[in-house]
């Protein structure tokens, strides 16, 4: 294996990627929306295919700002569908993202000739070919353009949730209760909705959505298996989305070579590599299936001496 | 002589319908074929494309009687779950073959590869729903993300091994109708009617699934078992799905149609009916449109179709469309603000009345009083005046006060007792505090049916005859004393 | 009337006796959610023929209870034994009633194809319901009043008449004993009244009834067998003398918010 600064690149974009994606993800999982995550990004594609056929360029705002507005109007959707419709809200987020996807995909298919946008490379990106790009020079520093994006897009979270970290939390437990003490839930909702709609884009231009999709999902949910407090499953999840990147590139180089290939994409990878995480901390986490087999039923907290008039 | 005449006609016009929506589909570039391979293609009488229609249409059909337990089950994502969780699958069948010395392009093999990670796919996230914190979503989300995750890395490792060459395994994704061998059309034929027919045998056992879980248990049916039945046909319909439809949109195939159908119907026998319709009807036409235009992935749109149907269903289905509903809803509400009326008015006459025991007297109210009389505003009163003088229910009288005409008092004294008779009921079955009556009778007097206000007035029996109007059990338009 | 005495267990090689005259024998029976214990314990016999009330505050564990017997809920320890033997052999014997919230009532079947559901066990797999279960289905049906409404949709039914449709359900399963849970929560009064003599009825025929009950007030006249839980067995026995100001105040003593219920019950106890 031969690490090069590129690699470091790669990792430091992948681990930015997953960070970006774990802050709202937590809120997802605890908000039993995490299929939303998926939904949205498969939705973008229409609003990157118009903002990409307008311009005709992978990095304008234009394609920016139509996936977001897209990703929005699949959560509006949603909604819409399963208040008038009375429909299951799987059922109505299912028809939603894959009506949109349809039309992305024909509108791809049909514009292929004239400009360079593959179906393909919206789900898996190509990380490796992001430090390709012509870098962007800051003082001394040369940064691809990709980890600037992506970077900005990771600030603009972090700044959210530090700001909103109060109403992100009471609104995702108890959102009447949110309401009562003055705080918007719903607006709550699709600001949520934006920032994974805006990630989800960026993370597209840079990354793929695969790595979108697991990262908004993996690792907050295998921190969640790990503590019962927020602050700390936050923590938690980033700290994973980061071991994701750097195993998932160290396997995405070394893996295939013991088989005598040359490799594979680094987002396929990392999702592999969160996947083995979340199924440690299945196992073998505090709660997990080996942990609680070991300590058997030993635990029932069976008050058996307090007569039974008196418990309540 | 006529039928070749109407054949020509309708030629003609599913050829437009055709022609526009391509054409908006597609911002107007379509190259159509000509007319003649149209028909032919629609017909299913072009030899090339007839395998593709006809395995799409069966693939409908399969997917909607299938996606219907599926929705019932309030289990529609996991067929997302499901078909992401093939795709490593298929990157590992393509590998065991090329090792066993094959092309790895096999589509049985492939298939077989994607049905054993499918399954394995939502049986993981039945495990960790079941022994986690975690609830169905993130579970799905999981095992969605990370199989894909891991069939990607396979995928992209193994397209360079020196045997494979290319292998279109990505195909899998968006799906492709491509020409599609004589074996693999039989393949699909058989998995699909196989799949119609278990899921027939299965009705009552997966209603009973759908609808009651703990009772189903309570009597002994293997709950968890028929949970995997169910998505093992669901695994199923995605496995032969993957190649026409891809992997992403396969969901929306088994879906959309089921919910589509629940706008139409209260039935479950219904229900399963149109939504095997609708899939077959989407597969054909998404199916025929692909093979005719240049460019239109057939997966996309199916999809498409199906969506088309869903909105139709959902805005004007006559079970629970939005339009009809909103219309039944108007209704009632002018019912119900014509009664309101219609009372406010007899209960005004009635308490300026010296004598409590004369008959009361239709006689004019003025508009004060009304407004008065309820919380209502001076438009809303003014439109309820507008809806009532329409009915025939008031007569011309003098600007500011309004009279009730003959069959308007009639309505009203009848109105008014309805009300009263639902009130005593209340009161003395119901054990509700008369301060606490006038509400509820408000909703609930105006789905009474003659029926029930027969029993009502056999169970009141010291009530008087028909006609006449009990007096009001609690004071009108004054705070209720406490009674207890 | 002759005090019941709980038949006795005798240990057989620390096996307990289920006598199998008995429709409902538990023995040491613990349930546990996450590590949390819901019911202990639970020593009961019930007495066939019997109309039993389960009373207990919220959270004493009555459903989980009935789940248990049923095998609804895995069980932490202990045995159900219905007429002696296990609930997975007895299973023709008995009739469920689940809460009324426990399903989506949205689902697109009419009243008489839920009460048909009664009859699946008998039907057996793979075949659809015939002209036969439907009669059955219709006949259950008119035994609980609402004959006239087996062709509408369930949701079009108010909560009254669906948790009608449910007794019709377990009239159709042609029980021994039944299991009922919260039948009478928020329902009309006409309901009430309709299942309470629908209650005695089955009495009569020499069913035993497991109901699981709230209301304090009406514990007396509904039901000729008690049992007072909470999380363990209070007491158990004929409601007359179980049904007293010192089991009661045991069974809700810790619920303050409960007093002004007690009070009221014990008003009815008269003493």
């Amino acid at each position: 294996m031969n690490w090069t600064i590129d690699d470091t690149w790669i990792v430091i974009i992948g681990a930015m990627c997953a960070v970006a994606c774990a802050l709202p993800g937590c809120f997802l999982v605890l908000r039993r929306m995490s299929m939303m995550g998926d939904a949205i990004s498969h939705a973008v594609l229409p609003g990157l295919a118009a903002g990409f056929l307008l311009t005709g360029s992978r990095a304008s705002l234009v394609m920016f700002i139509g996936a977001g507005v897209v990703g929005v109007l699949t959560a509006v959707f949603t909604q819409w569908v399963s208040k008038f419709g009375k429909v299951d809200r799987g059922a109505a987020m299912g028809i939603v993202f894959t009506t949109l996807f349809a039309i992305g995909l024909i509108m791809i298919r049909q514009a292929a000739d004239d400009v360079d946008l593959d179906a393909g490379c919206v789900l898996y990106g190509a990380i490796e070919l992001t430090i390709l790009e012509q870098p962007v020079r800051i003082g001394a520093f040369a940064i691809p353009p990709a980890a600037l994006m992506i970077g900005s897009v990771l600030i603009a979270n972090l700044l959210i949730i530090m700001l909103l970290f109060k109403e992100f939390r009471i609104s995702s437990f108890d959102p009447a209760l949110a309401t009562t003490v003055g705080i918007n839930a719903n607006l709550m909702h699709y600001l949520l909705m934006t920032m994974v709609a805006i990630t989800t884009v960026a993370a597209f231009e840079a990354v793929g959505s695969i790595i979108v999709i697991a990262m908004l999902i993996v690792p907050p949910a295998t921190a969640f298996l790990l503590t019962h407090r927020l602050s700390v499953m936050l923590v938690f999840s980033v700290v994973i989305g980061v071991i994701s990147s750097i195993l998932g590139h160290m396997g995405a180089l070394s893996v295939p070579l013991l088989f005598g290939l040359k490799g594979t994409v680094t987002s396929g990878m990392m999702a592999a590599v969160a996947g083995g995480l979340f199924f440690l901390a299945w196992i073998l986490g505090p709660e997990g299936l080996l942990t609680t087999r070991v300590r058997g039923n030993r635990e029932i907290e069976k008050p058996g001496s307090v007569p039974a008039g008196e418990t309540g | 002589m006529w039928a070749d005449r109407s054949a020509i006609i309708l030629r003609r016009v599913i050829l437009v319908i055709l022609l526009l929506g391509a054409e908006s589909a597609s911002g107007g570039q379509v190259d159509w074929p000509e007319a003649g391979l149209v028909w032919k293609v629609f017909t299913l009488q072009d030899y090339n494309t007839r395998q593709v229609v006809i395995s799409t249409i069966l693939l409908g059909v399969t997917a909607g009687l299938v996606g219907t337990f599926l929705l019932l089950r309030r289990r529609s994502l996991m067929g997302d779950a499901l078909s992401h969780a093939t795709f490593p699958g298929i990157g590992a069948a393509f590998v065991v073959m090329i090792l066993l010395g094959g092309t790895g392009r096999s589509l049985p093999g492939l298939l077989v590869g994607a049905s054993v990670t499918g399954l394995l796919g939502v049986l993981l996230v039945m495990a960790i729903r079941n022994t986690t914190r975690l609830k169905d979503d993130a579970a799905m989300g999981i095992v969605l993300s990370v199989f894909f995750g891991v069939g990607v890395a396979l995928i992209q490792m193994v397209k360079d091994m020196p045997q494979a060459g290319p292998a279109g395994l990505n195909d899998f994704i968006y799906g492709t109708a491509a020409s599609m061998i004589h074996s693999d059309f039989l393949l699909i034929l058989v998995v699909a009617i196989g799949t119609c027919l278990v899921s027939l045998l299965l009705l009552k056992e997966l209603t009973l699934l759908c609808f009651d879980e703990s009772f189903a248990a309570s009597q002994g049916w293997p709950t968890v078992r028929l949970d995997i039945a169910l998505l093992t046909l669901v695994t199923a319909v995605t496995v032969i799905g993957l190649q026409a439809v891809g992997l992403v949109l396969i969901i929306a195939f088994l879906i959309t149609p089921a919910t589509a159908a629940r706008f139409w119907t209260q039935r479950l026998g219904w229900m399963l009916t149109l939504s095997a319709i609708i899939g077959g009807v989407s597969g054909w036409l998404g199916a025929s449109l692909s093979a005719l235009v240049r460019d239109l992935p057939t997966g996309a749109v199916i999809v498409l179709v199906a969506a088309a149907i869903f909105l139709l269903s959902m805005l004007f289905g006559c079970g629970r469309g939005v339009v009809p509903r909103g219309l039944r809803h108007a209704r009632l509400r002018r019912k119900v603000g014509r009664q309101h009326l219609l009372r406010a008015v007899y209960e005004i006459v009635e308490s300026g009345q010296p004598d409590v025991a004369e008959p009361v007297r239709n006689l004019p109210v003025t508009f004060d009083a009304l407004l008065a009389h309820r919380s209502w505003s001076a438009a809303q009163v003014g439109g309820l005046l507008r809806t009532a003088r329409a009915e025939d229910h008031l007569e011309n009288t003098e600007p500011g006060s309004v009279r009730l005409s003959e069959a308007g008092f009639g309505e009203a004294s009848r109105v008014t007792r309805n009300h009263r008779l639902w009130e005593l009921y209340l009161i003395r079955y119901a054990d509700i505090a008369p301060s606490h009556v006038d509400r509820d009778a408000d909703l609930v007097e105006h789905v009474l049916d003659a029926e029930v206000v027969s029993q009502l007035e056999s169970e009141l029996q010291d009530r008087p005859s028909s006609l006449e109007v009990p007096p009001s059990p609690h004071f009108i338009n004054q705070p209720s004393p406490e009674i207890s | 009337m002759k005090p019941f005495v709980d038949p006795p267990v005798i240990p057989v090689d620390g096996r307990p006796e289920h006598p199998d005259n008995l429709p409902l024998s538990i023995h040491d029976l613990t349930v546990a959610y996450h590590r949390k214990p819901v019911i202990w314990d639970i020593e009961l016999n019930i007495p066939e023929g019997k109309l039993v009330g389960v009373v207990g505050p919220n959270g004493a564990g009555k459903s989980t209870l009935l789940k248990a017997c049923l095998d609804l809920v895995p069980k932490t320890s202990g045995e159900v034994k219905i007429y002696g033997e296990s609930y997975k052999k007895q299973r023709s014997l008995i009739g469920y009633v689940p809460q009324r919230e426990s399903v989506d009532w949205d689902f697109p079947v009419s009243a008489l194809d839920v009460v048909a559901m009664g009859t699946y066990r008998k039907i057996g797999w793979f075949k659809w319901v015939g002209k036969a279960q439907k009669k059955l289905a219709r006949e259950a049906l008119e035994r609980v009043g609402i004959g006239h409404l087996g062709d509408r949709q369930i949701s079009q039914l108010s909560g009254g008449q669906q948790q009608r449709v449910f007794l019709a359900r377990a009239l159709a399963q042609d029980a021994k004993v039944y299991f009922m849970d919260e039948p009478f929560a928020a329902v009309d009064a006409a309901t009430e009244q309709a299942i309470v003599a629908l209650l005695k009825e089955l009495n009569k025929a020499g069913k035993t009834c497991l109901v699981v009950h709230h209301d304090l007030a009406t514990v007396k006249r509904y039901f000729d067998w008690l049992v007072l839980l909470n999380m363990r067995v209070v007491a158990s026995g004929p409601t007359a003398e179980i049904f007293t100001k010192d089991n009661l105040q045991k069974t809700y003593g810790g619920k303050l918010s409960l007093l002004d219920d007690v009070a009221e019950a014990l008003r009815h106890v008269g003493r």
